[in-house]
């Protein structure tokens, strides 16, 4: 882990120094434990945790980050002043650190810990070393630092969720490659028969955000010492492949890494078998094979031909039933566990995004459409639907499962505080609703503004009169980030103080990898 | 390990698949019928559609589809019929004289409605949404017209712009006088003196507290140096000159500020305002009715 681009001038040279840095830290680090003793066999006999547990702190850490900057954009377009002035702290480049903290930091770092549980877990296997999945994380963390320490400087190539320029890209795919690595060494030798389906899933992520990955960021830098570089690509080539990236990045990091997470972490947090293993299968194949095609629905009306926005909205529309079928078998499998539904605000979080999950993929599914897109493209209803699913199903999906996972790899018996949990499940909600119920009004009020022609012919409203038409939205939007802000901030609290309570409980024997007790395990509701 | 062995659920009645993963077992219950029969609607919706419109590549072609769709045909057609559409009032504007159409207050009605996005979207940026303008950028609701009032002049002026790229742009510059040492640092003050002065006849016997008093000997050392310096763009008479650009010194209309101080960083540092031409980017209608709007907009405010 050591890469020593040091001596550049140029804002590239402050990022050498902090990769210098992070380099000699881990060769210290590692070199500190160099003369310990071989590590006995004896370690096989349980699973490798503190991987995860690093991975829900600094989660934790970027979600409130990500959030507080989110929110200071919002408040940024309600009153432009807010950048007080500083170049680094306009609009354009605050946002992309919104978007990757939460997204990357956040969201990357919520699955890296969880899937690496769920991995040793479902495959009753440890995983195969001490220092790749640090490497994986740490690396990890380091690429999103890069990340948002280089948009306030301006380093950016200005591609929609992946900005990041050439050096951090190539970065992630040695990252990556190592985390894909570790996924398949582990699966090699699991002790069970069959594969679960969570691991699908998480395979699925790993696999193809490497493709979109290398593919969409192929570019020429300027030199080797200089943090710009050219896409390869160019004009409606170059959009397409971005949308085609962009897209995907929704369908299989956001989609299909946390439908991984709930694969886990709702059937054992309900006690309940999953509703249809054969459901799981036509939606598994059905998301991974149909979101593939869809990302030219981004590009409606554009230069893009014809043909490719028919395909782009046709297997958009076809796609809308694999997600539903995901969404009702995770909440058919909640049958016979609402009792504690109602009780378990964890499991509350979990049910909830399941059901934002299924709002969101037929609301996406209903944009795609060219008619519909007319009206919402460009607008806020965009933002909206986005924020549906980023706030109403990967954050509540995360959070759920990051309140289940925190007192098993911690031992602890429970959470600090469940009063805190439900203060935070009703912030989120809450937050999450005004926010997209802000976003549907002004988005649509926008769209029908921009299109209304007077009797003669004449446009009626100006732009300047739309973004007055907004200004109360966009108050709301803000708020409604800030409670989710503040859930965010208590989520944080909570698991803090749960990681300091004493008394860990002894360790759960059917928590290994060959437990003692066959079926020890949380056993199904009656 | 209780591998493959398959169990009743009993809240469901469904077998389970019979694996166990630390703890999870799935259920073997038969994929619902509604979801196949979505599915296959879908794919038969997909299929349909495809076959109607531009679909699928076929090397270097691709299916038009039955209905002959192209977004680029159609969007054609349908400026092709607004345009037809407005057509009953747009040839008219096209046509008449400014005056006629002033005259006529239902074409001016139609002039206000279309001015106001027009200028809205594409002027108020720098003017401002209702054209009284701001720091370095003219008020254009008042008579004073740097480039002349008349229609033709502020219609000539979108078009081509001030200082701009287009090859008939109209071109003017006030001289940094200060800073490119044409006066020295005292005469600038004795000229901004005597600029001040034209638009506060009481500046030499206002209370100092209030406002600079200005020495009347100053003043009359700066009406010097004005003459020969400054009459050749900006008058004898200081009220200016359409022809050159050259604002009038003696009405209350001050683009870069009138106060003593902000006249003073005028003659020190000069002046080059641009504004874009709009030849490019607007037709020759909307830049007429964004003409007939300003100068709507200059009767109507007083």
């Amino acid at each position: 882990m050591l890469l020593g681009v040091v001596g550049r001038d140029d804002p590239i040279g402050i990022h050498g120094a902090l990769i210098f840095a992070a380099g000699i830290l881990t060769i210290f680090l590692i070199g500190k434990d160099y003369y310990a003793p071989e590590p006995s066999d004896e370690r096989f006999a349980s699973y490798y945790d503190d991987p995860t547990k690093a991975g829900i702190v600094l989660a934790m850490i970027w979600v409130v980050f990500g959030l507080a900057v989110g929110d200071w954009v919002a408040w940024q377009l309600v009153n432009p002043n807010l950048t007080f002035g500083g170049g680094w702290s306009s609009f354009g480049r605050i946002r992309p650190v919104h978007t990757t903290a939460v997204i990357f930091g956040f969201g990357g770092n919520g699955l890296i810990a969880t899937s690496l549980y769920v991995l040793q877990r479902t495959s009753r296997a440890r995983l195969p070393d001490q220092l790749s999945p640090w490497f994986v994380l740490l690396g990890y963390n380091l690429f999103c630092v890069l990340a948002v320490t280089g948009y306030p400087m301006g380093i950016t190539q200005s591609k929609e969720y992946a900005e990041t320029e050439w050096y951090a890209d190539i970065w992630l795919v040695v990252v990556w490659v190592v985390y894909f690595l570790i996924y398949l060494r582990t699966l090699a030798r699991r002790k069970e028969p069959h594969i679960y389906v969570a691991n699908w899933y998480f395979m699925a992520f790993i696999l193809v955000v490497a493709m979109l990955h290398i593919v969409n960021n192929l570019a020429v830098p300027v030199s080797i010492g200089h943090a710009k570089s050219y896409t390869l690509f160019s004009g409606v080539q170059d959009a397409m492949i971005q949308w085609w990236y962009g897209h995907n990045a929704v369908a299989f990091f956001l989609t299909a890494g946390f439908l991984g997470m709930m694969y886990y972490f709702l059937p054992v947090r309900a006690g309940r078998p999953i509703f249809s293993y054969r459901m799981s299968i036509i939606s598994f194949w059905g998301i991974t094979f149909l979101y593939m095609w869809a990302g030219s629905h981004h590009l409606h009306f554009t230069a893009l031909p014809h043909w490719v926005q028919t395909l782009g909205m046709t297997f958009s529309l076809m796609l809308l039933v694999p997600s539903w079928a995901s969404a009702g078998n995770a909440l058919l499998t909640l049958n016979g566990a609402w009792a504690k539904v109602r009780d378990d605000a964890t499991l509350r979080f979990m049910m909830v995004a399941a059901v934002f999950y299924g709002l969101t993929t037929f609301e996406g599914s209903f944009m795609a459409i060219r008619a519909v897109n007319a009206l919402s493209h460009y607008t806020d209803w965009t933002v909206g639907h986005v924020h549906a699913g980023a706030l109403g199903w990967v954050a509540m999906i995360t959070f759920g499962s990051i309140y289940a996972v925190v007192p098993w790899v911690w031992k602890r018996k429970s959470m600090y505080s469940a009063g805190l949990v439900e203060a935070h499940f009703w912030l989120s909600i809450a937050g999450a609703l005004v926010y997209v119920f802000a976003m549907w009004n002004s988005g649509i009020i926008q769209g029908l503004m921009w299109r209304t022609y007077s009797e003669d012919g004449t446009l009626t409203y100006s732009f300047v009169d739309s973004l007055i038409a907004m200004h109360p939205y966009y108050v709301a939007r803000a708020i409604g980030g800030l409670l989710f802000l503040i859930g965010g901030c208590i989520g944080a609290y909570n698991i803090w103080m749960t990681i300091k309570l004493p008394n860990p409980i002894s360790e759960a024997t059917a928590d290994q990898p060959e437990p003692k007790a066959i079926g020890a395990s949380p056993q199904p509701a009656e | 390990m209780a591998v493959d062995q398959q169990e009743r659920d009993s809240y469901t009645g469904y077998l389970t698949t019979g694996h166990e993963w630390n703890g999870i077992k799935e259920l073997n219950t038969p994929v619902p019928r509604a979801v196949y029969f979505f599915l296959a609607l879908s794919v038969l919706f997909s299929v349909v559609y495809w076959i109607l419109m531009p679909a699928w590549p076929l090397g270097v072609t691709y299916t038009k589809g039955l209905l002959g769709v192209d977004q680029r045909t159609t969007v054609a057609a349908t400026l092709n019929e607004a345009a037809i559409d407005r057509s009953v009032w747009t040839r008219r504007i096209e046509t008449e004289g400014f005056a006629a159409i002033q005259s006529d207050p239902k074409l001016m009605e139609i002039v206000r409605n279309a001015g106001r996005t027009l200028f809205g979207d594409n002027c108020a940026a720098c003017h401002g949404h209702d054209a009284k303008g701001g720091p370095a950028y003219p008020n254009l609701t008042t008579s004073s017209w740097l480039w002349g009032g008349k229609p033709e002049d502020i219609f000539n002026t979108i078009r081509v712009g001030i200082n701009s790229a287009h090859k008939d742009t109209r071109v003017s510059q006030m001289p940094a006088f200060g800073r490119d040492q044409m006066l020295p640092r005292a005469d600038v003050m004795k000229v901004a003196s005597f600029v001040y002065s034209l638009t506060h006849p009481d500046a030499t016997t206002i209370d100092p507290k209030v406002d600079p008093k200005i020495d009347p000997k100053t003043i009359e050392a700066g009406k010097e140096i004005f003459a020969a310096n400054c009459v050749s763009c900006h008058g004898d008479d200081a009220k200016g000159n359409p022809e050159l650009g050259a604002p009038d010194l003696t009405d209350k209309s001050w683009i870069y500020g009138g106060s003593l101080e902000a006249i003073d960083t005028s003659i020190w540092g000069g002046r080059q305002g641009q504004m874009p031409s709009w030849e490019g980017r607007l037709s020759e209608l909307d830049r007429k009715i964004l003409t007939l709007y300003l100068l709507d907009k200059r009767t109507v405010t007083p």
